[in-house]
């Protein structure tokens, strides 16, 4: 078919990942979508203009990518730091700071995503009116449900806060450890809702759970596809958000790499770029672009987990694998289950952090022999996320190579929009508001830095045109 | 010669010994004046002019200007207030003050100024200049970004350290802070434990790798204003 009886829809702009992304779907005469992808279309350039720039600042930096969550940010960076600074084991006090600056944001992201942005999806239907279908809409029908959304998220915010300085944009790690402990003030203030957030998790993972097996059917083939998965893992096999080697595996669980120690990850990842978007595609380098590209956030590492160290965590993960028989689980609507596992893994290992007195400690910096090359990596919230660094002897930055993770996600977000196409969109005669919204569960699915901003109120400004084989707008649909 | 100076601050008696200047007798008396370049223990220069105050009715740099027997002075009023909000947001444009990731804020006087002075943001645009970063010196860093010319580093290298390494080059909108060596601060006889290193009220001039070590919440201007150290 030539291309002059193509039409192409542009969503645009879908929302933005650190800026603005948008979809394009090719479609036949018959309406039959012959291309999917979604692009990135803004350009950020801190990998550029962080050059030059003293190394010590850039855990303080970096973390300014993102307003959602900055912790991961400061953390990898961080911890590349500490390679730099030769702090190859930090202090107790040091280490176990940062775990619940980490846990406290996994807490505050995950629960933000599920309750504020999701659960519309989920509560209301893919396609339900959209006057109804936004946080509001969840707040008048379930006010519990957005009142727990909402505590759980100043929960995780005030935990960040005791750790970092600030809820958002903190300076509490420092290359070779941190510049606090926590005081007993502070730990008490968390020890008094521990059992109220530990209940809401609980309550969390029943709500996705119960959700996931009851419309198994209807989700199972939802934007998803068979795929690898990635993630730091601990050396015992255990889920570790804060630290840990790389494990990747394909799509019947069998291990394509293990334990591989993160300052080499560039020997197993590398990044391709294409001519139409602004985020690269990261593959396995052992398989190639085609076959290596790879999933991360909570179903990859429930996937790459043997074991979760929290026991109700780890029941649940049992739960979880069981669906699929103990092999990968690929189905791109079971993140949700999976995020709401981690979120209650988070809030079992704050529990235990509060109650370790090494968070009271005083030894909070460490330094060792100076390095000129650093790689920090952290599992965040939205999945794998690398910083790698180059220092000079003047110690300032002179490279800098940041993969996020929603960049891992590339590729499976771009196949998810276009499964999604395929079956939602293919053949129908009228684009509708429902239609463009299943693009965006899908998407959102991720929980890519995409959903964050504007579709908090329900307004994620979409725009879809449709072209005639002339170039003639021929359909325009706008919220 | 009398040994006591007495003048109202806006209307408030305040007393001064011979040779002291308004800002002298201001601070021995408990008032704050703003001001950014006159640094503890460092010679006036009235470059910057935020302590600029109107002395019978003129306005003169407090920090140059000797206190004299029965003037009335200005100096918390909304004028002046308005007129050091101008010069202060002139300040921000004109360099590259990123307060939000710079290791100097909390403990940054052109930010607490900011803050006590009321500014939110500047009315002026940015001027984005291009400036340069020195990490020649293994202990010092200087940052061209967020220099304000306030000229303490210049001072206090030839008046307290007797070594001259920083001077101004340049005229106009093109002066700038240099050093006396081509190569930069490495190159020169600059020292950790100078007190032009530690001199600097901006994030310019720092000492290296010990950046962000104070938790926010306990950094100088976390805990009270600019100046309450003064107010009484």
């Amino acid at each position: 078919m030539s291309a002059k009886t193509m039409k192409r829809v542009i969503i645009e702009p879908v929302t933005r990942v650190e800026g603005h992304g948008k979809v394009s779907l090719l479609l036949d005469e018959k309406n039959h979508v012959k291309q999917a992808r979604l692009h990135i279309v803004e350009f950020r350039g801190f990998e550029r203009f962080i050059q030059g720039r003293p190394y010590w600042e850039i855990p303080v930096l970096v973390q300014r990518l993102c307003g959602i969550c900055p912790v991961s940010h400061h953390l990898a960076a961080a911890k590349a730091m500490d390679v730099i600074v030769g702090a190859d084991k930090l202090s107790p006090t040091a280490e176990k700071m940062r775990r619940l600056m980490h846990y406290g944001q996994m807490f505050q992201s995950h629960a933000l995503h599920f309750f504020h942005l999701c659960s519309p999806d989920l509560l209301f239907g893919f396609d339900a009116d959209v006057a109804i279908r936004n946080v509001i809409g969840v707040a008048r029908k379930y006010p519990d449900l957005a009142v727990q959304g909402v505590m759980m998220r100043k929960y995780g915010q005030e935990i960040i806060k005791a750790t970092a300085g600030k809820k958002i944009h903190g300076t509490g790690a420092i290359p070779g450890g941190v510049n606090k402990n926590l005081s007993i003030a502070e730990r008490d203030l968390f020890l008094k809702d521990l059992e109220q957030m530990l209940a809401w998790g609980r309550s969390a993972v029943k709500l996705a759970k119960d959700y996931t097996v009851e419309h198994l059917e209807k989700l199972a083939p939802f934007g998803s596809f068979d795929s690898n998965h990635l993630s730091l893992i601990r050396t015992d096999g255990a889920l570790d958000l804060y630290h840990g080697n790389l494990r990747a595996i394909n799509a019947g669980g069998e291990k394509i790499f293990d334990q591989v120690d993160y300052q080499k990850y560039y020997d197993y990842i590398v990044e391709e770029v294409r001519d139409w978007s602004y985020m690269k595609f990261p593959f396995i380098k052992s398989l190639g672009p085609e076959k290596g590209w790879y999933r991360v956030g909570p179903l990859a590492r429930l996937n790459t987990a043997d074991f979760i160290d929290t026991p109700e965590a780890e029941k649940e993960r049992q739960e979880f694998m069981g669906v699929t028989k103990g092999k990968p689980n690929n189905i791109t609507m079971a993140y949700h289950w999976a995020r709401m596992i981690e979120t209650l893994h988070s809030i079992e290992k704050i529990r235990d952090l509060l109650h370790d007195k090494d968070l009271q400690g005083k030894d909070l910096v460490v330094k060792g022999q100076r390095r000129s090359e650093g790689v920090g990596l952290i599992e965040a919230p939205r999945g794998t996320l690398f910083h790698h660094y180059k220092i000079n002897d003047q110690d300032q930055v002179v490279m800098a190579n940041l993969i996020v993770s929603t960049t891992n996600n590339n590729t499976p977000m771009n196949l998810a929009v276009q499964r999604v196409a395929e079956d939602h969109i293919s053949g129908q005669p009228k684009i509708t508001e429902g239609l463009l919204n299943h693009i965006e569960v899908a998407i959102r699915a991720y929980d890519p830095c995409l959903s964050c901003a504007t579709h908090a109120l329900g307004r994620m400004p979409l725009v879809v045109e449709i072209f005639d084989h002339e170039g003639q707008l021929v359909e325009r649909r706008e919220r | 010669m009398s040994e006591k100076i007495t003048f109202t601050i806006d209307g408030k008696t305040v007393h001064g010994k011979p040779g002291m200047t308004i800002l002298e007798a201001a601070d021995s008396s408990g008032v704050y004046i703003p001001r950014l370049c006159k640094g503890p223990g460092l010679k006036p220069r009235g470059s910057c002019r935020v302590c600029t105050v109107m002395v019978n009715g003129r306005p003169q740099a407090a920090c140059t200007q000797p206190a004299v027997e029965g003037m009335v002075v200005e100096n918390d009023s909304p004028a002046m207030l308005e007129f050091r909000r101008n010069l202060v947001e002139m300040l921000f444009v004109e360099g590259n003050h990123f307060c939000p990731f710079c290791e100097k804020s909390g403990n940054c006087e052109l930010q607490a100024l900011a803050y006590r002075l009321g500014i939110l943001s500047p009315r002026y645009p940015y001027m984005f200049p291009k400036r340069d970063v020195d990490a020649s010196h293994p202990e010092i860093l200087v940052d061209r970004n967020r220099c304000v010319l306030c000229g303490r580093c210049v001072n206090a290298s030839r008046d307290v350290d007797g070594k001259t390494v920083f001077e101004f080059v340049g005229r106009g909108g093109h002066k700038r802070i240099a050093v006396d060596a081509e190569a930069g601060l490495g190159a020169t006889a600059a020292a950790a434990g100078d007190k032009a290193a530690e001199s600097c009220p901006v994030g310019c001039i720092l000492k290296k790798r010990v950046g962000y070590a104070v938790p926010i919440g306990q950094r100088k201007y976390d805990k009270a204003p600019i100046g309450s150290e003064i107010e009484k």
